[in-house]
């Protein structure tokens, strides 16, 4: 007979199985992505958008012209994550980051890998580290995370 | 490998899943509720106020915002109140179509809880169904609403609509 005091609980997954369309900003930079590349958009008086937007978030005006970036840049803030949960997209402690690429004028939140903490301080150079190109799906997670550059 | 990559068109979807892992914690009034299927009986709490039966049990009574502490015990027997039969093959679906599910007002019990219908033909099932509650075999019996298999037809006459109407 069953313990007539217990309090049950039990493990529950809600989960939606989203698609989304792209649209052609979006997937012009995750078409780049799957090439192994990164791609801004230029914004308004040639500002230069990353990730890109269909419009510039200081004007609305329409943004035009996909432009190359990276894969090198520098971090602006960051924030250590010494304990990674389990969906955490690395398994060993690392920094969630806003990563100026060069050639871009916005940061992007990205990934830094790093054996300590110490050494992420804002400024420092990073670089893009892809996944192998078979493994690309065109998805922010094929860029696997930054790396520290010349490390 | 590489003729294959430059064949490949420009990115146009994205999939993107929402997904929460939790725990969900009954809490002591549905706890005596799961715990009843756990042994093949329907537990639910009466209002002292307005002496409607709620099953399963939440602990109060959202009209008299009092607690329920009186716990009843249910029988298998139910009519079904409202039902839909569903055609429409969806993700994760575990049953068959077409199938019936209803909501199920147990004898008694003045709320009703959605419950699967088996046994009858989609075209033969009516508001006011008699039905009956098959549980699962006893060693599969356990604290969730799956101990109950489904709900059968008794063979009594339909209930008149009225005599429900209240419980719609
Ligand atoms: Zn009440």
């Amino acid at each position: 007979m069953a313990d007539p005091t217990e309090i049950y609980t039990s493990p529950h997954v809600l989960e939606y199985p989203y698609a989304r369309s792209t649209g052609p900003i979006i997937g012009a930079f995750l078409t780049a992505l799957r090439d192994g590349k990164i791609v801004g958009v230029k914004g308004s008086k040639g500002r230069v958008i990353v990730p890109p937007t269909e419009y510039d978030p200081d004007t609305a005006e329409e943004t035009s012209g996909i432009v190359d970036v990276g894969p090198g840049g520098v971090i602006e803030t960051w924030a250590w994550v010494d304990t990674p949960r389990f969906d955490a997209p690395l398994d060993t402690p690392f920094a969630w980051a806003l990563i100026r690429l060069d050639g871009a004028d916005t940061a992007m939140l990205h990934v830094v890998a790093a054996p300590t903490s110490d050494v992420v301080v804002t400024g420092t150079r990073v670089t893009a580290e892809f996944r192998p190109a078979a493994e690309r799906v065109g998805s922010m997670h094929d860029l696997r995370c930054f790396v520290l550059e010349g490390k | 490998m590489a003729a294959e990559e430059t064949a490949q068109g420009p990115v146009t979807m994205l999939s993107t899943p929402i997904r929460l892992d939790y725990n969900f914690t009954a809490g002591v009034a549905q706890s005596k509720s799961l715990r009843g299927y756990a042994e093949g009986r329907f537990i639910g709490q009466r209002c002292p106020v307005c002496k409607k039966v709620y099953v399963p049990s939440r602990g109060s009574c959202p009209k008299d915002a009092v607690a329920t502490t009186e716990e009843v015990v249910l029988p298998n027997t139910a009519t079904v109140t409202t039902f839909c039969v569903v055609n429409v093959p969806f993700a994760g679906q575990s049953i068959e179509i077409p199938y019936i599910t209803a909501s199920i007002l147990l004898d008694g019990a003045d709320i009703t809880f959605m419950g699967l219908i088996q046994g009858i033909a989609p075209e033969d099932v009516e508001m006011g169904l008699r039905v009956e509650a098959v549980w699962v075999p006893k060693e599969e019996l356990g604290p969730t609403l799956a101990s109950v298999k489904y709900f059968q037809p008794t063979g009594e006459p339909n209930r008149e609509v009225s005599t429900f109407a209240e419980h719609l």
